[in-house]
């Protein structure tokens, strides 16, 4: 059997790729899933942070594949969840350190030991990019609702598609409820004329997010962000379960909930 | 903003639809590669190479592209100078 090996990108930078990769991983491994979380941005390392374990770092990503360190070293383990390790990239080279072919056979040799690989790609179509996809079985993109985003998300798709890569599905991070009601965002249904892709989750604008990272405590470890969930369930969704996608405009702003607080007293 | 709009009254598209109808332009243009540029030459040449063997109306010939959900396709849309006229 083995792992299955699943790229999380975008093409647009600053979008989410790797909030999600961290907040995917460890909803995985809170359902009982054996995860390994791969930075693939290297020089620019940044998945650490966001879970949290950059202390912990003695060996990076290149360390392995050029040998300095055996496999099992380079891995640090994340001790809030039962089976979760992080593969750092290295901050002081460059994409070039790594090849697609390297990423491959670091991959086959982790996918025996493991249920998910998560890769954490870089922004861009670049080096980094074909690193992050030559091993992926499947390719997660990630946009939000915004003309820029949705334009590189669709590029992504078209070289993805070309290499023959995928199943390919997409998550629609950071809507805001209330400016798609009032016609200021772009809707999911929207998003996904344009796009033509299968859709895994939306994710709801989430101030928690800002103040997760600022922890290094992914939001998934906390149940009662909105945001939280949306991770929980597209985790679910990757173990095959058939989960509804949240009704966004079922959370209601602050002066709603006002009003209805009014309305029932 | 919204909530100001919906008061006053919506006045044209909203932001939503201007969003959504510059994406599918613009994204009609990345999908297939071709530039306006690229367009004008192809429609110089196909109405060159046509109108070796039929007589085409030069000015009234079109090439554009249509969208389709991940394909798009060109369409030539090249008008025949009627014959008729000439057996009158």
């Amino acid at each position: 059997m083995g792992a299955t090996i699943i790229t999380i990108t975008s093409g647009k930078g600053g979008v989410g790729k790797t909030t999600a990769t961290a907040n995917l991983s460890v909803a995985l491994a809170l359902l009982g899933q054996r995860v390994v979380a791969v930075d693939a941005d290297i020089g620019l390392r940044n998945l650490d942070v966001v879970m949290g374990l950059e202390n912990r770092i003695v060996y990076d990503i290149v360390d392995v594949t050029e040998g300095r360190c055996r496999l099992r070293q380079g891995l640090i383990r994340d001790k809030r969840v039962p089976e979760l390790y992080l593969l750092p990239a290295a901050q002081t080279r460059d994409k070039t350190a790594v090849s697609p072919e390297d990423m491959v056979r670091l991959c086959e040799q982790m996918r025996d030991d493991f249920d998910f690989i998560l890769i954490d790609s870089p922004a861009g179509i670049e080096q980094g990019f074909r690193n992050a996809i030559a091993p992926a079985d499947k390719v997660i993109i990630i946009t939000t609702p915004e003309v820029a985003a949705v334009r590189d998300a669709d590029r992504i798709i078209g070289l993805i598609e070309a290499e023959e890569k995928g199943p390919t599905s997409l998550i629609i991070n950071r809507i805001k409820p209330d400016m798609v009601r009032y016609g200021n965002m772009l809707t999911t249904a929207d998003v996904i004329e344009i796009l033509a892709i299968d859709l895994i989750g939306i994710v709801p604008d989430d101030k928690a997010i800002i103040v997760s990272t600022n922890k290094g405590v992914p939001i998934v470890l906390d149940d009662k962000a909105p945001a939280g969930l949306a991770f929980h369930n597209i985790a679910r969704r990757l173990l095959g379960e058939d989960v509804p996608f949240l009704d966004i405009r079922e959370m209601p702003n602050i002066f709603e909930r006002f009003v209805r607080f009014i309305r029932k007293g | 903003m919204g909530v100001l709009d919906r008061l006053l009254g919506q006045r044209g598209p909203s932001s939503r639809d201007i969003a959504k109808e510059r994406l599918q332009l613009v994204l009609a243009y990345d999908r297939i590669k071709i530039s306006p540029e690229l367009l004008q030459t192809l429609k110089n040449e196909l109405i060159a190479v046509i109108s070796k063997h039929v007589e085409i109306d030069r000015e009234g010939v079109e090439v554009t592209f249509s969208q389709g959900k991940r394909r798009s396709r060109l369409i030539a849309d090249i008008p025949l100078v009627s014959t008729r006229g000439h057996r009158r």
